[in-house]
């Protein structure tokens, strides 16, 4: 069987100042080049997972792998160059005066040539399409913009793993688009793996697989066919659901009668035309 | 309000003192302002005002940013030379009343003062214009580097400044809003008596504190993402390079010295 890259197992912790605990017994596998889906209703324990796949927070107890070695507090830096992260707020992880400083920050950080940096620098800005605008200022960039400038400076490190911590959701629905075809890209032409959590569900239906998250522990694991099949329970459970899933709901409700599997946008507009060519 | 303080104004430009390496201006500026304490006559200020005008000259910025940058100091400059004028003794005494008299000795005096805070003021205006803050930053790690030998944290300094430029126009955007906000919520800005007016500033001031504290904490989470362990063993993006420029500044600088040295009474 393929090696894992991420591994987490039974990961338990709270935060020092709650009583509840915040990660219960957590445990899943993540492969190499997989697009994963973490969702889950606000305070389910996501963004907390993210920060122990990246050394950020030290679980209380169980271990986290990544390419096949165990994390400790001494080697936290080596395992942190293979899992990148990118956070919510545009403004508030823009660390340079321009789009080049910016990310320059982390190759200066792992302290890379000057030389090497120029031409990393040019890669990155050109796999996001921000040629162009490196000396430009953070104030004088769309939210989307920014985004995209976190994320060349994530690539500009080439690391294995990309995480994207609601990285979308304070962008208007243009640059949520830019993004997520921006990590698409990169998905498939430098096959990275993508982690992203989300409460985007439209983001979730484009993954590989999806884990589902409720109340610190892990619900369900499976691929969007396999999670979006449960329908309107996925809404008692603080999540939404695609449209496609909506759609199919309204129209049951009209007496019409659908299959009861999951159908993406596409899939459910074949599957109307010829419901409708039979009828 | 906001938009009229100066401090880290940059104004883009292709001029001679724009190419210069920021270090040469930063401590030409400084040098300046001391050899502005040896001129004590009448041709040693015109000649300082001839080299002072030489150099707005050569950055090719419009006059009236200098005036702009003199003007909130104008009260500090009235009140100086104020003092001078009143308080001085000796040469010919012109009108007495108590102690307060103006003197031959006052009035040039307060010249002298009022010419030193102009020259002092100008000076350090040209520098902020025609450096950007980062490469401000940069010089003042670069020149502070042999302090590291005594374990001055010099990168810590620097990083600091530089995450206090970059975020200078994002906390103004921010208290912009905030006000906008209370005003819509009726808190008026102001106005009223001085205590009324201390206290509108409180739900300004308490969420931009509040909301600096979470950037705070979200940005240090984000370079340490990024692998930021301190400044040891880091690699530099941006380079100081010295050009033949420089050379004309401290050629320009040291006749200027020799000339006061020479022409001070």
């Amino acid at each position: 069987m393929e090696k894992a890259i991420i591994e987490l197992q039974n990961i338990n912790y709270t935060y020092h100042n709650s009583e509840k605990k915040a990660l219960s017994d957590i445990s899943f596998k993540i492969f190499p080049g997989e697009w994963v889906a973490i969702i889950g209703h606000n305070g389910s324990g996501k963004s907390t997972v993210a920060k122990i796949m990246n050394g950020l927070l030290e679980a209380n107890s169980g271990t986290v792998f990544i390419n096949g070695v165990k994390m400790t507090y001494e080697n936290v830096y080596d395992c942190r160059k293979n899992v990148g992260m990118v956070f919510q707020n545009p403004d508030n992880q823009f660390v340079g005066n321009t789009v080049e400083d910016d990310i320059a920050f982390g190759l200066e950080n792992n302290g890379i040539p000057r030389e090497e940096m120029l031409i990393r620098i040019e890669d990155a800005l050109k796999r996001v399409k921000m040629t162009g605008f490196e000396t430009r200022e953070p104030a004088r960039l769309s939210g989307g913009q920014k985004q995209r400038v976190a994320i060349a400076g994530i690539i500009a490190l080439s690391p294995k793993v990309i995480i994207l911590d609601e990285s979308t959701s304070m962008l208007d629905p243009e640059g949520r688009l830019e993004v997520i075809q921006t990590i698409e890209e990169l998905h498939q032409t430098k096959n990275m793996t993508v982690i992203s959590i989300t409460h985007d569900i439209n983001e979730a239906s484009r993954a590989d697989k999806i884990i589902m998250m409720n109340q610190g522990q892990v619900d369900q694991i499976g691929t969007p066919d396999e999670i979006f099949k449960i329908g309107l329970e996925l809404v008692e459970k603080g999540l939404d659901v695609p449209f496609s899933e909506k759609l199919k709901y309204e129209l049951a409700q009209k007496g019409i009668n659908v299959p009861t599997e999951y159908m993406d946008e596409e899939r459910l507009v074949d599957w109307i035309w010829k419901y409708l060519l039979n009828t | 309000m906001l938009n009229q303080v100066l401090l880290g104004r940059y104004i883009q430009g292709d001029s001679f003192i724009h190419r210069l390496d920021s270090r040469t201006k930063l401590l030409a500026t400084f040098f300046f302002i001391f050899i502005i304490f040896l001129a004590n006559n009448w041709v040693t200020y015109a000649l300082l005002f001839a080299f002072v005008f030489l150099a707005i000259y050569l950055s090719q910025i419009p006059v009236n940013f200098f005036v702009k940058g003199i003007k909130p100091l104008l009260w500090i400059i009235i009140f100086t030379v104020g003092l001078q004028m009143f308080f001085t003794t000796g040469g010919t005494t012109y009108f007495q009343w108590h102690f307060i008299q103006i003197t031959s000795f006052g009035i040039v005096n307060a010249c002298y003062i009022f010419m030193r805070f102009v020259l002092i003021i100008v000076m350090s205006t040209l520098l902020t214009l025609t450096t950007p803050p980062l490469s401000l930053a940069d010089s003042i790690e670069a020149i502070l580097k042999p302090l590291e030998k005594i374990k001055f944290p010099v990168h810590e300094l620097a990083l600091m400044l530089s995450i206090a430029f970059r975020f200078v126009p994002t906390l103004m955007d921010e208290a912009q809003k905030i006000m906008n906000a209370q005003r819509a919520r009726g808190v008026e800005f102001g106005e009223g008596s001085l205590v009324q007016q201390i206290k509108a500033v409180i739900p300004i001031l308490v969420p931009l504190f509040v909301s600096a504290f979470n950037r705070a904490l979200d940005l240090s989470l984000a370079m340490e993402a990024r692998g930021y362990q301190g400044g040891e063993g880091r690699t530099k993006f941006r380079v100081l390079k010295y050009g033949k420029h420089d050379v004309y500044v401290f050629v320009a600088m040291s006749c200027l010295t020799m000339a006061l040295v020479y022409l001070r009474g």
